[in-house]
Formats: C-alpha cells, structure tokens, sequence
C-alpha cells in the first residue's frame, strides 16, 4: 500500500521509528497530488520548497536523536482562510489573490511547533461563504469519489485533500457547518470544536460568534491528535477559553460507560433524503446491537436556525468583510490616469473583488442591521438564538450524546443548486445548531449511497470533546467505515 | 404577531450597496432583488417566534472581564507593514483622493 | 452681541489616556508622535485579517477612575459595539466603541461638571463617558479637497480615547472653554492624561441658535480654537435667521487655518452607523469591589486641592483657581513652598509674570526652563534685598530664557543692588557735582529731591538702594543747608 494512505498516526510512528524518512513520504504525498489534484482542485498553493525544507530538517533532528514534536513529518494541508505567514493567504476570493500575511494564526505557530509539514493551503468557498467549494475565485473542488459532485463546503479542498490522499490531515473552519459537511460529503472525519476551545487568531473572520479552527482525518484518533495540538487557551484571542486538559487521545480507547444518546427528531423528519435516512438508522441499529438505546427527542426551535444563522453571520460578515477596499492589501481597482474619489474606489474596488455569494451576503447583512431594520432581523435574532440553546440545554438534561445524518442529502452534482442560494442555505439545516450552541460536534462515516459517502453527526455538551470523541471512535469501530480510499 | 416586512426594492439595494461600498451593475441589481427577496420571504418565519422578555446572546461563551496588561510589544516592521500595499509613497499608503 | 436666540451648545471630546503604556486593543507602544510613518503598527491595528483585539485593563481602571471625578455612575457591566462607516483612516472600515445595546449600558453615563467662567459658577451634565480606538491619520498633499491622492500613517490607529458626551447645556462658546479647561486640569490631576500633547484633546460640538436646526461642528483640535470655532459658528448660524435663511441640520468642518466652518457634504441619512456588539470581545463588569478600589487610588481631584490651598496655604479663592487650572502649574506652586515656604508671594509671580513669559514664549510649565528651586531663590534674593521687584521682573525673564539660577543672571547682568554707602555717596558727589541749579532747588523745593535721586538712579543703572540713596541725598542737602545758613 502507498504510504500517502497510511493513517496520520501510522506514518508519525514509521517516521519516528526510522522505519521511512520523512522527506521520502513527502515526495510520495506530492506524486500523489500531481496525480490527481487536475482532477480534484484541492489546492489553491503548493508550498513545495518549504515542505521540503521542513521535512529535512524534522529527518535531520531524528537522526541527531532530538525531541520532535508529535506531528513529525506528517505532511499536512491548511484552508486557505487561515494566516500562514509569508504564504499566500487568499480564501478562495480574488480580493485576496496577492495577500501574503506577516504573521502566522496561533494554530499555525502551534502546528510548526509539533513540527507538522505544511504543504499547502486548500480550496474553499469564498470567505467561507458556501456549501459546495463552488464560489471559489480559484475554480470548485470537485469530490474524489465523483469529480461530477459537489464535495461540500466551505472546507471542501481540505476534506478532499485528506480523502484523496494528498494530505494525512487537514485543518479546516466551520461556521454553519464547513468541516463537518465536506468530511460527511468526502468520507473522512470532521470535527467542529467547542466554540473557544481553539484560537481563532489568524483566521480570517466570516461570522465571528460561531467559527472554529478544526481537524479533518480520515480516522476519529487522527481527528483527536490534530485537536490536541491545535486547542488551548490563546491569550491574544478574547473569546478563547481555559481548559485542564487538551490532549484526547490518550483515553480515547477507554470505556465510554453509560450514555443516554438522542436522536434530533427535527433532523430525521421532513426534507431528508431517504437514502441518507436508511443510512442513519442502519447506525442507530447498530448500536442498540450495543445495548446503547437511542430515544427520539425533539427541540422544536431548530425549525428556526436557518434564519437565525444567516441573518446573525451575514451581519457580522458585513462588517468583517468592510475591510477589504484596496489601500492596504489585496486586490485594488488600476486607477492610473482617472480622477476618482475615494468612495468611488472602494466601490468600484469590492464590486470587482468580491464574486456575488459574498455580495449577496454582505448586502443582506447590512440591511439586517440598517436603521428600522435592526430590531426585527438581528436582535430578534440573537433573542431566537436564546431559545434555541435554552433547547438544547434541555435536551442535553436528558442525554448525553445527540446524533443526527450530517447533511440532510447526499453529496449533488456540481452546479445543481449553485443558482439557487435558498436551496443551499437548507441543506445546513443539521450542522447549524452546533455552532449556534457553540457545542462540540463530530462527522464520521456511516455508509454510501451509489458511491458517494454519507456522514453522521454527533455532538455533545460544550467542552465534552472527549466524549464526543470516544463516540465517535466507538461509532467508527461499529461502522466499520475508516481510512477510507476512493478510487481516484 | 407582527410581520417583518419581507422585500426589498431595488432602490433599497441601490442604498445597501452604497452603504457597503459595492458597486453593482445593472443585472446585479437586479438578481440579487430577487434573489435576496426570496430569501427574505424564508427568513420572515423568524417573526412567528415570541420572544418577548427574552434576552438577547449577545456572546457565546460567557466570559467577562478578558484583559491584558498595559506593558508594551514591539510592533511589525514596517516592510511586513507595507509589503502588500497596493499603492504607497514614501512610507505611507496612498489612497485615492478625498474631497 | 444683541440678546438674539438662545444658544445651545453641547460638546463631545475626545480625549487620549495618554498615561497608558500601550494602544486600547493591543500592545503597540502608546507613544506614537514623531515616529516614520507605520512603524508603530501590528496586525491588530492595522486591521489585518484574523487579527482580534484584546482590551487594555489600565484603559478600564483610568476610565472608571475618570467616570467617578465627573460624577458619573458607572455601568454594572458594559460591552463594545461596532461603529461601522467607511474612511480610509479606519482600517477596519469599523471602529470599535461603546453604544447602548438592549441590555447594557455606557460605561458611564448622568454626571456633572462645575466650573467657573466669568467669575460665576455653572454646571453642565454629562451624558455618557465611554472608550473608544483612534483612527490613524491623514495627509493631504495640497490641502483637503486639492490633493490627487490621500497620504495614510497607522501609528496612532488603536491609542485609546476617552469618548465624553455632554448635555447641550452650555449656552454661550465661553462656557465651553472655560469647561474644557476644568475637564484637561480634571483629568491631569488624575494622572491619565496630559493636554500639552498634541492632538489629545479633540472636540465636536452641536450648536444650534432658537430657530433653526442643530449643526455639528468637527475637527475642533486645540483650547484656542475651541471658543474661536464656536463663536464662529453662533454668528454664522444668527445671520443667516437675520436674513430669513432656515439653518438646516447638517455637519461642518472647523477649518483651523481659514477659521471658518465649511459644509461637509455629508447627508444626515447616511449616517447609519448600524451599531451592533463586537463579537470580539467579552462584557467588562464594574462591580462595587472595582469602584471601591479605585476610590481609594484616586489622586486629589481640582476640586479638593482648591480647597486645600485655601485652607493650608491661606491663599484667597480666586488664586487657588487659578493655580489648580493647571495640574502642573499647582504642583510648581507647591515643589517652591517646600523650599522657600511664603506661599502667596510664590502664588502672585505664578499667577503674574511667570504665566505671561510662559505665555510669550508659548512654552508649558512643565516644559519650562524655570524650576521651583530657581524662584525661591529668585524670591530669597528679593527679600534679601539683593534686587528690586523691577530687576526680578527682567531676572525671570532671563531664568525662562537660559534656565540659569538667579544668581548667576545677577552676577553676570551686574543686576546687584547697591546698598554700600561709600559708592552711592560717590555717585552722589558726582551727581550734585553736575547739577547745581537742581541742588540749589532741591534746598526750597521737595519734588526737586526727586530729580536727583532719579539721576543717582539713572547714573547707578537703577542698581541703587532707591531708599538708601533718598536718604543719602536728603541728608547731603541738609548737611548743605546748614553750611548755607552758617555763613
């Protein structure tokens, strides 16, 4: 078997051991993208010298007996809306096409500190905006199980990447559900962590209250190695929180003892797709095989998380997004010769920029936020945002694990829905709650529909990674569906 | 239960864009109307939902009183600054004209 | 100005904490005046995507701190907001401030300020205190409206502001200045601000005259200004009600140069700040623990010195005013009673000539070349008798000049007062020697005594004892007279 399809884990260890070099694995992972990505479109950059150089000197610490870090060698690819400094940092717009950031994201620092090997940044929706990796400025990814289907978004390069083998892990974001989607779509592992648990410096802001930083793999441990590199408090990011223990996969493998587990009616009822749903309850009768009784609970406020999503992260996408005009980085309108003011050039500027999901956004925010218009859609907004975590708190009363399909369909054919925003808006109706409640939430495998991978979700009280991570690993072991490998 | 007013005119969006600073053609205009009108109509259910007396999240971990000390760091050079400056003059970023 | 419409003016001033080490959200250095161009920036100030603020605690303590000398009643807990508006000194195209959300409040608001102005007292409320970040700054080669291109330096994007809104309560541009002056004094007394910084201190006003609408007034960056810009404004907005022209709202810029105010363009409807919370950043709470510590640690306020002064140096209220106006100029007065320990001799060349030098040679106190230490000896050496009041006059001025002590400037000068008998009598011979018609007056007639003391004065370059030499001379004359009436 290749090496580029070894598990994370499996290859650290190798390289550790001197079984195989670190640089060797590397030229094999490139071989690899040079195969396939024409076909996939993961990546937005390579950073061949650098990985290179990297991976040199990682084989040369080994062999000089010193301490390496816990990702050792393992090549490693990064979205393309989080800060790599002196690497290209576009997310996926043509806004951003030159910008190259002085500075690196805390997770970043933290992943060169393991002495991970970054070898590039991937394909995204625009600004994170999207469903399906199709807004990007840089073309769509396309799903290594079916390069005619959508490999969900907004994460899909990286979730690609690590299903097609150019990459071991990746880190993606997720703000409505932008890891969890492209891991259910592609057949790897996605984890959305703890609103807070992982810093979000240098990661370039879509819709500030729901996004986190998270691992993609193609295994629940390797998803739980990469977490505990990249969580933990950052000072110099506000809302990142203080936790005892960050490493989850020393008691990975544990007992998980007793758990009461719920499924979320309103995310099994109208409107999925009933291959998905045969998938689902396949699972869920798997494990009553267990003995672990899945009970039906219902949080009726979830018929309202897609509008309570929008309207909040459009809003704060409008703002965030207000800093993009063409003085200090990016794209700028040629003004050579004209006389232009300045509002001309902004404007002129970030119509150009911008592709029309972002402006569509960026539109919808400002005017939920505009003066008499505030009350209605915003605050209203964040009031409905009280109830529907006073929901979940409920159920979480109740039971310890929540499960769910990840999408409510399996993945489509590129351009099917793309014309109609509405349509692609709906299919997060499974993932949003998650970042709604800011709670912990996992996608793994759970079986295929003609080929194309189906995902289920679980999730768990805030800061309860490490039991949504023994699930999930229990989960996987009853499924059976890991280190998958599409035929690409 | 109240209604929010669920569409837009196009010479709302005319303002929206002006207030975002995005200059839109004419076709844009137009099919963001209706587009965002669509989408507008979905959200208007949001309306149902009583939520008198509840208080707006306005965070979501609960945190308070997150500082740090007043002891100074040094500052970016000012190459890293300026490196991805469209336009700059001596050591300034150059924008297009004020009136 | 004939009794026309009633004035209203209220004021928004921002104020630097320039005390603070560091800018409100990160940790570039605070002292950002005459440094090149964008080299006091980071990722955070500069606006760079994925960077995040983080507050300055000091930034919070100063405010409370400022919130409780204005009378203020902070808030329990209190959150940021973002002011969104495009402008290329923001670079964010947001700033971040404070705004009423549903649930929170300023983090001060409903306090008041007294001050003196025309020798009567008056007080004016304060709405809301609140922080806020600083933009950057802009340049325009040419000048506002001429220039091709707009020139933009970060560095002092990110300096904490003090953001202090008052009630429309000021009824003439007087009045304002005169509170702006007790509200720098406030704030220097507290040790968070120092108003001789350039741009510290910058002001809007809403000014509105009885019957027409209320204009805005921006750009107002200097004391001098404050009342030239406001008085500008008031005339303006009175002739153009004289002629029958509605006064419509709108926003005007103090152009300091020209010194008049100029219509901004600016239509009220696109002021849509669309104020919503700064997800960033987490709600800051004041609880009584907080406000009670920094009661305890607050300095003595204008107020109270006043009182001080009055009590423990016997100084009349109008002087203890005067010297605690200015935090600098209060501490001046008491450093030179430690040494020299009369207080209202100290208090009077304070208040008289060494103001007006400063004064002149536009420099501040704190900035000056005279120390407490040079005026107490400069007082000493009156009362020793060494120089006359009119001597130390120009003494002082030599002190601001070259910074050397009084006796140095007197030696070097040859400023020394003459009081041996044997050299002004010599003078006198001298003097009597050449003006024989006025000593022979000077036997009948008293005035003619003053002709020649002013000629021994003139002669001794005003260095004489004046009451020595008056002695001396009167002495000769009747010394005179006797020899006359013996023959």
């Amino acid at each position: 078997m290749k090496l580029y399809w070894l598990s994370a884990k499996e290859i650290r260890d190798k390289i550790l051991a001197r079984e195989v070099k670190a640089e060797e694995v590397l030229s094999e992972v490139f071989e690899r993208i040079e195969d396939v990505e024409g076909k996939i479109n993961a990546f937005i950059t390579l950073c061949r010298e650098e990985a290179f150089k990297k991976a040199k000197e990682v084989d040369s610490k080994i062999a000089n007996g010193e301490k390496v870090g816990i990702l050792a060698g393992i090549p490693l690819a990064i979205k393309d809306n989080i800060s790599t400094k002196g690497i290209k940092t576009t997310c996926g717009s043509k806004m951003l096409y030159n910008y190259v950031p002085p500075y690196n994201a805390t997770v970043v620092e933290k992943l060169l500190a393991e002495d991970a090997i970054i070898i590039g940044k991937t394909n995204m929706d625009e600004f994170a905006m999207g469903t399906t990796t199709e807004t990007s400025y840089f073309g769509p990814t396309r799903n290594p199980w079916d390069i005619s289907t959508v490999p969900g978004g907004s994460s899909g390069g990286s979730a690609a990447a690590v299903a097609s083998g150019e990459a071991f892990l990746a880190l993606g974001s997720d703000t409505g559900g932008s890891i969890r989607c492209p891991a259910s779509f592609c057949g790897v592992v996605g984890l959305k962590p703890t609103y807070g648990l992982v810093s979000r410096y240098g990661l370039i802001a879509y819709a500030n209250s729901f996004e986190q930083i998270g691992p993609i793999a193609r295994n629940v441990y390797d998803c739980a190695l990469l977490l505990s590199v990249i969580a933990g408090w950052d000072w110099r990011d506000s809302t990142s929180i203080q936790v005892e223990n960050i490493d989850y996969t020393s008691k990975l493998s544990s007992k998980i003892g007793e758990v009461k587990v719920g499924i979320v009616r309103e995310m099994v009822s109208e409107g999925v797709d009933e291959a998905v749903l045969k998938n689902f309850y396949n699972y869920v009768s798997k494990l009553e095989n267990l003995n672990i009784p899945c009970e039906e609970v219902s949080i009726p406020t979830i018929k309202y998380v897609v509008p309570v999503y929008y309207l909040i992260a459009m809003s704060e996408a409008s703002s965030n997004l207000a800093r993009f005009d063409g003085v200090r980085y990016g794209y700028s309108l040629n003004i050579e010769g004209e006389t232009l003011d300045w509002d001309k050039f902004y404007s002129k500027t970030r119509g150009s920029g911008f592709g029309a999901e972002v402006k569509r956004r960026i539109i919808l925010g400002t005017y939920a936020l505009s003066a008499g218009y505030y009350d209605k859609f915003f605050l209203k907004s964040l009031k409905a945002l009280t109830l529907i975590r006073k929901g979940f708190d409920e159920a979480f009363k109740k039971f310890d694990i929540l499960i769910s399909p990840t999408m409510p369909i399996p993945p489509f054919k590129l351009g099917e829905k793309i014309d109609d925003p509405l349509s692609l808006y709906l299919c997060d109706i499974d993932t949003i709650p998650a970042n709604l409640t800011g709670i912990p939430a996992v996608s793994i495998p759970c079986g295929f529909y003609h080929n194309l991978p189906i995902g289920v979700q679980i999730m768990a009280p805030q800061l309860k990674e490490d039991l949504v991570l023994k699930f999930a690993v229990l989960s996987e072991d009853i499924i059976g569906l890991k280190n998958l490998k599409p035929n690409i | 239960m109240e209604k929010a007013k669920t569409s837009i005119s196009i010479e709302e969006i005319k303002h929206l864009a002006w207030l975002a600073r995005l200059e839109l053609t004419e076709d844009e205009k137009k099919l963001y109307t209706r587009q965002l009108n669509k989408i507008l109509e979905y959200f208007n259910m949001l309306s149902e939902l009583n939520t008198e007396n509840i208080p707006p999240t306005y965070h979501l971990t609960g945190k308070v009183n997150v500082f740090r000390e007043d002891e100074p760091k040094p500052s970016l050079d000012v190459n890293e600054v300026l490196m991805n400056a469209p336009r700059k003059r001596k050591q300034f970023f150059e924008c297009a004209k004020i009136v | 100005m004939a009794e026309e419409g009633k004035v209203k003016i209220g004021l928004e001033v921002h104020c630097q904490l320039t005390s603070l080490k560091t800018k409100l959200f990160c940790s570039c250095s605070s002292d950002y005046r005459g440094k090149p161009p964008n080299t006091n920036v980071c990722p955070v100030c500069l606006g760079l995507p994925g960077s995040l603020p983080v507050l300055n605690k000091k930034a919070v303590e100063y405010a409370v701190m400022v919130a409780l000398a204005l009378n203020c009643k902070p808030a329990k807990m209190t959150i940021f907001a973002r002011k969104n508006y495009f402008y290329p000194d923001l670079p964010k195209n947001f700033q971040i401030s404070q705004y009423d959300l549903e649930g929170f409040e300023p983090l001060a608001s409903n306090g008041y300020v007294t001050f003196t102005v025309n020798k009567k007292k008056k007080t004016v409320k304060i709405r809301r205190i609140h922080l806020e970040e600083d933009p950057g700054k802009l340049y325009h080669p040419g000048g506002l409206g001429f220039a091709p291109y707009t020139l933009i330096d970060y560095n002092r994007s990110g300096i904490a502001l003090l953001e202090i809104v008052t009630e429309p309560d000021f009824t003439a541009p007087a009045e304002a200045r005169s509170f702006l002056q007790k509200l720098r004094s406030t704030l220097e007394h507290l040790g968070v601000f120092d108003g001789s910084l350039e741009g510290s201190m910058r002001c809007d006003a809403n000014v509105s005259v009885e019957g027409g609408g209320r204009v805005e007034v921006k750009n107002i960056s200097s004391f001098k200004d404050v009342e030239r810009a406001l008085s500008y404004e008031v005339v303006r907005q009175r002739e153009l009600l004289k002629k029958g022209v509605k006064v419509r709202m709108e926003t005007r810029h103090w152009d300091e140069v020209r010194r008049i105010t100029v219509s901004l363009r600016v239509k009220e409807e696109e002021k849509d700040y669309r104020y919503f919370m700064e997800p960033d950043l987490c709600p800051v709470t004041i609880d009584e623990d907080f406000v009670r510590r920094i009661k305890i640690q607050m300095p003595e306020l204008p107020d109270a010195r006043k009182e001080r002064f009055i009590n423990q140096y016997g100084l009349p209220e109008y002087d203890a005013e005067v010297l605690v106006a200015d935090r600098s100029l209060a501490d001046f007065f008491e450093d030179c009673v430690k040494i020299y320990g009369k207080p209202k001799p100290i208090a009077n060349w304070l208040m008289g000539d060494f103001l007006q030098c400063l004064y002149s040679l536009d420099v501040s106190v704190k900035d000056c070349k005279v120390t407490p230490k040079h005026l107490a000896e400069m007082l000493s050496l009156m009362d020793d008798g060494v120089i006359s009041i009119k001597i130390a006059k120009k003494v002082l001025w030599e002190m601001m000049k070259t910074g050397k002590p009084a006796s140095t400037i007197i030696e070097e000068k040859g400023w020394r007062r003459i009081s041996d008998m044997n050299v002004i009598e010599a003078v006198t011979e001298k003097i009597f020697k050449e003006n024989e018609k006025a000593v022979k007056d000077a036997l009948v007639d008293e005035k003619a005594i003053n002709f020649l003391v002013g000629k021994i004065m003139e002669a001794t370059k005003g260095m004489a004892d004046p009451a020595l030499t008056n002695k001396i001379v009167r002495d000769k004359l009747s010394r005179l007279k006797e020899r006359l009436q013996l023959n």
